[in-house]
């Protein structure tokens, strides 16, 4: 997993489906690894094997017109259960963007503690995105951090994301969380005297 | 101005509030479980750091335990590893567990509350997302990532946004055969799947304030299931009888103490909300979810809308749904024939629960063509129904009376519904495959699950 995120110009992976929820993107019963690796090869398992285990060919990463490091999918991406294994399957196939019209809040966290931007633009924007993928399964999408813009290269239709100072920071950098906080020790042992009703 | 029961909690935890930052907000209580932890713990070593405050975190296994056999080893090795690494985790680092063939296991969302673990006024965090059922006592209880259960070993302090405060006020009297389980799936089928995205809940309102503990932890539970961090509720009488006496909960002085502080938990009168929505009791009815999210429900009676009456741009998505489904539009659910029965899962699983399905069961039988899975929520709700015997009325209805664990709710251990099935189900998602590949579930209320495994279809329980 690299550990920073900048600036990419990709093609990209349309699921116009909305409310997909984190058990599509990695079923429970995949759920039993210890480590943080090899998820990739079951992302969306069940939208993309069959019960024997063969790839269903209408399901788009079955597809070999469509590829690159943007998912793009409908509204409400990432629903459901808190599991990180969801965003370790999407970085472990190799994406480094998921594009929507709304995120679940926990998989937004989850994503940006793995480097994943998560990008989130108009409906109008995304019907945009998905009309250009459907015309050309080889548009670029440009997505610029620093500057806080994505943008369909072909057609030249560009939209502002926003993103939180300090999120945007970790990624540009490479910084995390647990940084931050234990650089904050001394105050929250501070903090732990001065409570008045400490459980 | 006043506060909100949710800013007067989330204040008070704040260590450090910084411009351009998200709060660090200090960790009460942090619950782990063996799905998502191993990888938090492997972080600590990497990093060469202990648990900072072990006494704080409280560790069980659920998510991933067979139901059946549970003194023996664990059959499936991948399983009996993970097991097995959250035994070896807590013991290197400190932390108190209780894992399998302890008297305490059960699941995470079960256990907290029935120890007095679970506190009014507490921040509490769980790598899983239905931590928000402990919201119930007047606590800020939310599910985290695996990064952040790590970030909460190594620091007990989790760094977020504040999120936005809801308040759902539900006026009046609840009809008969109405559950709390009905009350949460009607809210989320008027609001959405993501209705409350981005917010904190508070519930309030007649109709809430008469339930029991068990019945508002249900309603807190599901908050998830509309988008929301979490979900509360004020603190009352009724929350200061349920923890007295429990486990772990303050006693003597220390009680006195704490209930005097809890009794200041609640949202003032000229508190500010971001959003306020009303429901009227009255118009509540046993529910019932048709598609493959929880906003998908409807009243038990009803039709499944036709696709006229969806919108042009849903469409797609609810008929992918109702495909996977196999259902059609505009039909009615009430008589389809059901294959399994779940009643179980942190969001139905406890002694209140399994009394009322007994109650309603009792010197009947199941449905002959029905499959019926009761697992209680914990070692201590299974010995109580075992003490009641409930167990013997559950044994004659042809019901069988599992150990504990989150078993079918997601169908992660053997669980499973079988491929094209359809389960009523009493616990909290209705995604594709939750409760095995293919399988398609029902959530339902306790009493409306246990009408169904009577008649073998889905009935409206005021019928019986």
């Amino acid at each position: 997993m690299s550990k920073i995120f900048q600036h990419l110009i990709s093609t990209a992976v349309p699921v116009p489906i909305e409310n997909i929820d984190t058990d599509q993107i990695i079923p429970a019963r995949f759920l039993k690894a210890t480590t943080r690796d090899g998820f990739g090869e079951n992302l969306f398992r069940d939208w993309r094997f069959d019960a024997n285990n063969q790839p269903k060919a209408d399901f788009v990463l079955n597809n070999s017109m469509y590829s690159g490091k943007v998912l793009v999918a409908g509204k409400n991406f990432g629903c459901g259960s808190s599991r990180e294994h969801a965003a370790w399957a999407i970085a472990d196939y190799g994406f480094k963007v998921v594009v929507s019209s709304f995120f679940a809040d926990i998989f937004k966290n989850n994503a940006l503690n793995n480097f994943i931007l998560p990008v989130q633009v108009s409906e109008d924007f995304l019907d945009s995105i998905f009309r250009a993928i459907e015309a050309d399964p080889q548009t670029q999408i440009e997505v610029d951090l620093e500057n806080q813009f994505i943008s369909i290269k072909a057609t030249g239709e560009k939209e502002s994301f926003d993103i939180n100072p300090y999120k945007k920071t970790c990624l540009l950098n490479g910084y995390d969380d647990i940084d931050y906080l234990l650089s904050l020790r001394q105050e929250i042992g501070q903090y732990e005297t001065t409570r008045e009703f400490n459980f | 101005m006043g506060k909100t029961l949710f800013d007067k909690i989330w204040d008070s935890h704040i260590v450090m509030s910084k411009a351009g930052y998200p709060d660090a907000v200090y960790i009460n209580t942090h619950f782990i479980h063996e799905v998502t932890s191993p990888q938090a713990f492997d972080g600590l070593r990497k990093r060469g750091i202990p648990v900072f405050r072990p006494q704080k975190t409280r560790a069980t296994a659920d998510h991933n335990v067979p139901t059946m056999d549970q003194h023996l080893p664990i059959k499936e090795a991948l399983s009996r590893h993970q097991v097995e690494m959250l035994t070896k985790n807590t013991a290197e680092f400190g932390v108190e567990l209780y894992g399998l063939g302890h008297p305490y296991q059960g699941i995470v969302h079960v256990i907290g509350p029935e120890l007095g673990i679970t506190l009014p006024g507490m921040t509490i965090v769980c790598g899983d997302s239905h931590t928000s059922t402990h919201g119930a006592f007047g606590a800020v209880a939310f599910g985290i990532g695996t990064s952040e259960v790590e970030q909460v070993l190594a620091t007990q302090c989790i760094l977020q946004y504040k999120p936005k405060r809801m308040k759902i006020e539900v006026n009046g009297q609840l009809k008969n055969g109405v559950l709390s389980k009905d009350i949460i799936l009607y809210i989320i089928s008027k609001i959405s799947a993501s209705g409350a995205t981005g917010y904190f809940v508070e519930y309030a309102g007649e109709a809430i304030r008469s339930l029991s503990m068990e019945a508002r932890m249900t309603i807190c539970n599901m908050s998830i299931e509309m988008g929301a961090r979490g979900g509360l509720i004020a603190p009352d009488e009724t929350t200061f009888n349920y923890i007295k006496g429990r486990e772990f909960a303050p006693q003597g002085a220390d009680w006195d103490k704490a209930l005097a502080y809890w009794k200041t938990l609640y949202s003032d009168s000229d508190a500010q909300f971001d959003t306020i929505l009303s429901f009227d009791a009255a118009d509540i009815e046993p529910q019932i979810t048709y598609g493959t999210n929880p906003g998908m429900g409807m009243g038990v009676t009803q039709h499944i809308p036709a696709l006229g009456e969806v919108e042009e741009k849903e469409r797609p998505s609810f008929k992918k749904s109702l495909e996977y489904m196999d259902l059609q539009p505009g039909s009615a659910l009430l008589g389809k024939k059901i294959d399994y029965v779940f009643i179980g899962s942190c969001t139905n699983s406890r002694i209140e629960d399994l009394r009322l399905v007994a109650d309603f069961v009792k010197g009947k039988q199941k449905a002959e063509d029905v499959v019926v899975w009761i697992v209680p929520g914990s070692k201590q709700v299974e010995a109580q129904a075992k003490q009641e015997g409930i167990d013997k009325i559950f044994a004659d209805a042809g019901f069988q009376l599992r150990e504990p664990g989150c078993s079918a709710c997601l169908g992660m251990n053997e669980d499973k519904v079988p491929a094209g099935m359809y389960c009523i189900s009493t616990s909290n998602r209705n995604f594709e495959g939750r409760q095995g590949p293919n399988a398609r579930t029902f959530l339902a209320s306790p009493l409306t699950a246990a009408a169904a495994a009577l008649t073998g279809r889905v009935t409206d329980v005021r019928s019986l």
